[in-house]
């Protein structure tokens, strides 16, 4: 695994982050709640404990509704 | 991670239920418990005709997808509220067609707008003293109640799940709303020939699972929330919940079916005997009503043509 940095999404709004880290350590950064939304790489559902490899590009779904 | 089932790739943890699953085990495992609550709380049986309530978010969609895996007979309702801002409503419709159209499954829709004259921002506008979301939820109920009965389903199902009843029970906790908690349950039932029986049979599931189950089946959802939800106290309820749950995995399920226990053991009986209701019929839409001659439903319209 190299190092290098990776995309996050997430609604109108998108994030760099270093690779190497877990997705949960992600979103915390970027200032999220790891209970309010669920990761995407490459359309497909991942684990929070998932490394982030550099380049990638994770979508952030949030789960919380309101009504 | 890996699944606690297989070994294979994880992708969820369920601390709560002490499980890790793959994408297939945890597919495998929301249609067991689904259908473990269906059976458990007697909503309903594979020759009943059921209608869903779809609203193309993930919750609605997951429940339909689930029932018809489950095999049960299914329809759609989607009901067009004309929420107008970033084209809310005819978004949401689009994926509810969608999502019919690929199952080949039939999808009744109700424009309220087209139907009635106006969209839910303008009617609660003009409703003076009604907030959105009540005038929201009172001309959803009327016209789930009106295609139910004009169908002749068995029951309506919405995919309300655990977090929905959790924010709602720690609400009317908050506030010892008795009436409410008592009534608050996984069944709803008829009250009356023309009002419909109510199910939830997604409500021992967690939200962050119905998500979850949407996202590996490739159900395609509306993202965008509601507009006038941003600043819901249901949103706010489910954070501070959430943040129990982290410090503590299942609380909010053991809140829940502990109260669901507690009801059932008696602890909400109120020293008054239920009253018996009396049943007016509305007479413009003929709905039973406890109230005069016009239903809610149709007050607030009439209030609206007529304004004091």
């Amino acid at each position: 695994m190299g190092t290098g940095t990776a995309k996050i999404k997430y609604r109108k709004q998108e994030w760099e982050v270093n690779s190497g880290m877990t997705v949960r350590a992600a979103i915390e950064k970027v200032g999220l709640d790891p209970y309010s939304v669920l990761a995407l790489r490459n359309k497909k559902l991942i684990n929070d404990q998932t490394i982030i490899e550099p380049g990638d590009e994770i979508k952030l779904v949030n789960v919380i509704s309101g009504g | 991670m890996k699944c606690t089932k297989c070994g294979g790739v994880a992708v969820i943890n369920m601390p709560q239920h002490r499980l890790k699953l793959c994408a297939e085990h945890f597919k495998e495992w929301v249609l067991s418990m689904v259908q473990r609550t269906i059976k458990r709380y007697r909503m309903f049986g594979p020759k009943d005709r059921i209608l869903v309530a779809v609203s193309g978010g993930k919750d609605s969609l997951s429940l339909w997808d689930i029932l018809i895996r489950l095999g049960y007979q299914t329809e759609g309702l989607y009901i067009n509220l004309g929420i107008t801002h970033e084209n809310y409503s005819d978004v949401s419709q689009e994926y509810a067609e969608a999502f019919a159209a690929a199952h080949d499954a039939p999808l009744h829709i109700v424009n309220v707008r087209e139907t009635y004259g106006q969209g839910i921002p303008d009617l609660a506008h003009t409703g003076r003293g009604k907030r959105m979301c009540s005038v929201c939820g009172l001309v959803k109920r009327h016209i789930m109640n009106r295609i139910a009965y004009e169908g002749g389903y068995a029951a309506i199902a919405t995919g309300h799940n655990l977090d929905d009843e959790v924010a709602v029970l720690l609400q009317n906790t908050l506030h010892w709303q008795g009436g409410y908690l008592k009534r608050q349950a996984p069944v709803l039932p008829s009250t009356h020939p023309r009002l419909a029986r109510k199910v939830k049979p997604l409500c021992h599931l967690y939200e962050r699972e119905t998500a979850a189950y949407a996202l590996v089946q490739g159900i395609a959802f509306v993202e965008q929330e509601c507009p006038y939800s941003v600043n819901a106290k249901t949103i706010f309820y489910k954070q501070i919940l959430n943040q129990l749950e982290r410090r503590s995995p299942g609380t909010k399920m053991q809140f829940y079916l502990g109260f669901l226990r507690a009801k059932e053991e008696g602890l909400f009986c109120l020293d008054e005997p239920e009253k018996e209701l009396t049943w007016n019929t509305c007479r413009k839409c003929g709905q039973p009503t406890t109230a005069g001659d016009l239903c809610a439903f149709c007050r607030l319209w009439e209030k609206q043509k007529h304004p004091a």
